[in-house]
């Protein structure tokens, strides 16, 4: 079962190593992150842009990689289908696939430029920080990418725009909507919930992390006690990890499951 | 005739005759050098009423089995030198020291380890005394029932230079200190403050150290203070500043670093301040400056990627900001003169947002968040319209 799951993915990478789109996409980080390190001084604001960047395309890139696949590749999805191969395999197969260039693209990219500016090893945490939240949110965004692609398999247009609206919705209106709140309710207590509500958006739970990572000090002169119990400790990375986790089980589990049932 | 000019020497030691250390002083003549020798000697309270040097061979140890002051200090020109002062008394109403300098002048107290101090060296009243090299360490965590390490009380002209404190409530304390020259120590994890000035005019201190107090250090009341060369860092916490301004006049502050505190400068009621050619790096706000603070020249430093620049609580603003540098500025220099060709605001929308309503930290470098400080930039509402350096400079400050 393993070895048909790795032969279905070894068959993915082949054809995307053939489309060249992935090894662009690794470029494109590659050179963004070695310019930002020529040009931004090499310290520890280059990772910070970098984590910007990444906080704000990769979501994108994802998602509109995970349900460009479902659609280009309906023929072939459904010619195994009409093969004995269990659906579950067929789905973590074409996953794994797709899921695992893309991150190494993204990783390897950043990486090179890292290691040869030295900053690998003056500021290793923060880097492996960058890179593992940049995996990560790769993994989850191409999952809901299948997701979406599996759910509108036959109406694309409403796919790729669902796929904008959620991107736009999650990178940026979420958090208008949260100092919405926090304005609004202002004369209450609103450290827990405020916590609450960023940890239910994966960009913003990454971005946390990365600001857990490089604010520490700005963070520690919030007066109050939630907030720098919450920041002070290892407490918001252990916790955000976990949500991160949870974000990246669900929409891949929920994909399984309309694979599993759809009748193609 | 000849014997009264010559100094002579009495020597203290758990084997010598004499044994005790107040003995060995009540001996003495003034002009005498009394020596003890290794050993631990129980005793408190000592007094030194005449001029003489009090040297310590080996460092011996004075325990004041935690009962009142150890040693007092009481006439002109003494000399403690090389000893270890243990446990003090501690009291909610008496300040209990390890050496109490009271109403003398000309002494030189140096080279002392003491621990488990209430209050450490305590100069009252005195003039042209020197506190040098000592260490002072006490582990009590709680404000209230820990004292200051270097305690100055209606001085004049101290010199405090080369010590060691850690541990105590503050570090170094001045209050009523006239012409004090603080230089070359290093205070570090104090409960409160690193140092403390209160009501102290004409003073300096410079190429300190002040680390991971409580609350940073506290420079108020006082006038042509001159802060130069000292590091500030790593000041954490809620209440913490690297440097901390209130009701400050004409004073300098000049080539310091500030690296990793909340808050590297806050300045609150002060007026008439130069800040120049200092580095500000890594801390969370840069400055924080209340409305009631005017007349503040900032030049010449280097802003080094701070999450916050400037904050204030006012739209309208009384201070000057002038070619200073700013990692966080985005402008263009066109002519290539070194200066920017657009103004740098360092107050940003999301700062004020933040002294609004300060759950919205959380949303801190989200796309969101740009957005909209990029458009305050561009068209400033919300800010202080007036706060900008007219003139930031394109390249770090050497």
């Amino acid at each position: 079962m393993n070895s048909l799951l790795l032969h279905i993915a070894k068959n993915e990478w082949k054809s995307l190593l053939r489309g060249k789109w992935v090894v662009g996409y690794g470029l494109i980080f590659l050179l963004l992150t070695d310019s930002l390190l020529r040009f931004g001084g090499g310290g520890p604001e280059a990772l910070l842009s970098l984590s910007n960047v990444m906080l704000l395309f990769i979501p994108l890139v994802g998602m509109i990689y995970g349900i460009l696949y479902i659609y280009q590749s309906r023929e072939f999805i459904e010619l195994l289908l009409t093969q004995p191969i269990d659906r579950k395999v067929l789905f973590w197969g074409l996953f794994v696939g797709i899921s695992t260039p893309l991150m190494l693209a993204f990783v390897i990219g950043s990486l090179l430029p890292l290691g040869w500016h030295g900053i690998l090893i003056k500021g290793a945490a923060a880097s492996a920080m960058v890179l593992g939240l940049g995996a990560v949110l790769t993994l989850i965004f191409v999952s809901l990418g299948f997701l979406f692609g599996l759910t509108f398999y036959d109406d694309r247009i409403k796919g790729f725009g669902f796929t904008i609206v959620v991107w736009l919705f999650l990178a940026i209106l979420y958090d208008g909507l949260v100092l919405m709140l926090v304005f609004m309710f202002g004369h209450y207590p609103l450290e827990r919930f405020v916590i609450a509500v960023s940890m239910l958006n994966p960009i913003d739970l990454a971005r946390i992390m990365v600001m857990l990572e490089f604010d520490v000090s700005a963070l520690m002169g919030y007066t109050g006690a939630v907030f720098n119990r919450f920041f002070g400790s290892n407490m918001g990375i252990i916790i955000a990890s976990a949500m991160l986790t949870l974000w990246l089980a669900m929409p891949a589990w929920i994909g399984l499951r309309v694979f599993k049932k759809k009748d193609f | 005739m000849i014997t009264t000019f010559v100094q002579a020497q009495i020597i203290v030691s758990p084997n010598a005759s004499i044994t005790s250390i107040q003995a060995g002083i009540d001996q003495a003549a003034a002009g005498d050098t009394v020596v003890v020798y290794a050993g631990t000697y129980q005793e408190n309270n000592i007094e030194i009423t005449k001029p003489l040097v009090l040297m310590g061979i080996d460092r011996p140890v004075i325990d004041g089995n935690n009962e009142g002051t150890i040693l007092v200090i009481r006439a002109d020109s003494i000399t403690v030198q090389g000893f270890e002062f243990r446990n003090t008394g501690r009291s909610y109403i008496r300040d209990y020291a390890a050496i109490l300098i009271d109403q003398a002048s000309d002494f030189i107290v140096k080279e002392n380890h003491l621990y488990n101090v209430f209050f450490g060296i305590y100069l009252a009243e005195t003039d042209r005394g020197k506190v040098q090299n000592n260490r002072i360490e006490s582990y009590d965590r709680r404000e209230a029932s820990s004292g200051n390490g270097i305690h100055l009380w209606y001085v004049r002209n101290p010199e405090i230079i080369g010590n060691r404190v850690e541990g105590m409530r503050d570090g170094i304390y001045l209050e009523f200190a006239e012409n004090a020259r603080i230089h070359g120590n290093i205070s570090s994890k104090n409960n409160r403050y690193g140092l403390h000035y209160m009501f102290s005019n004409g003073g300096t201190y410079y190429d300190n150290t002040f680390r991971e107090n409580g609350a940073g250090v506290a420079v108020m009341y006082s006038e042509d203070v001159d802060m130069k060369n000292n590091l500030f860092e790593h000041n954490w916490g809620p209440s913490s500043y690297g440097l901390l301004l209130k009701d400050m006049r004409q004073s300098n502050i000049e080539g310091n670093r500030f690296y990793k505190n909340t808050v590297a400068i806050y300045s609150e009621s002060s007026t008439n301040i130069q800040i120049k050619r200092n580095q500000i790096e890594q801390n969370g706000w840069a400055v924080n400056i209340k409305s009631s603070s005017a007349r503040n020249y900032f030049t010449e430093n280097n802003f080094i990627e701070n999450s916050f620049d400037v904050r204030t609580d006012s739209p309208r603003n009384n201070n000057l900001f002038e070619g200073n540098y700013w990692s966080n500025y985005e402008g263009y220099d066109l002519d290539r003169n070194g200066t920017g060709d657009v103004p740098y605001r360092p107050v940003s929308l999301f700062s004020v947002i933040i002294e609004k309503q300060p759950e919205s930290l959380i949303l801190m470098r989200s796309m969101f968040i740009r957005l909209l400080d990029t458009a305050e930039r561009i068209m400033p509402v919300l800010t202080p319209k007036t706060l900008y350096d007219e003139q930031p400079k394109m390249h770090r400050i050497q």
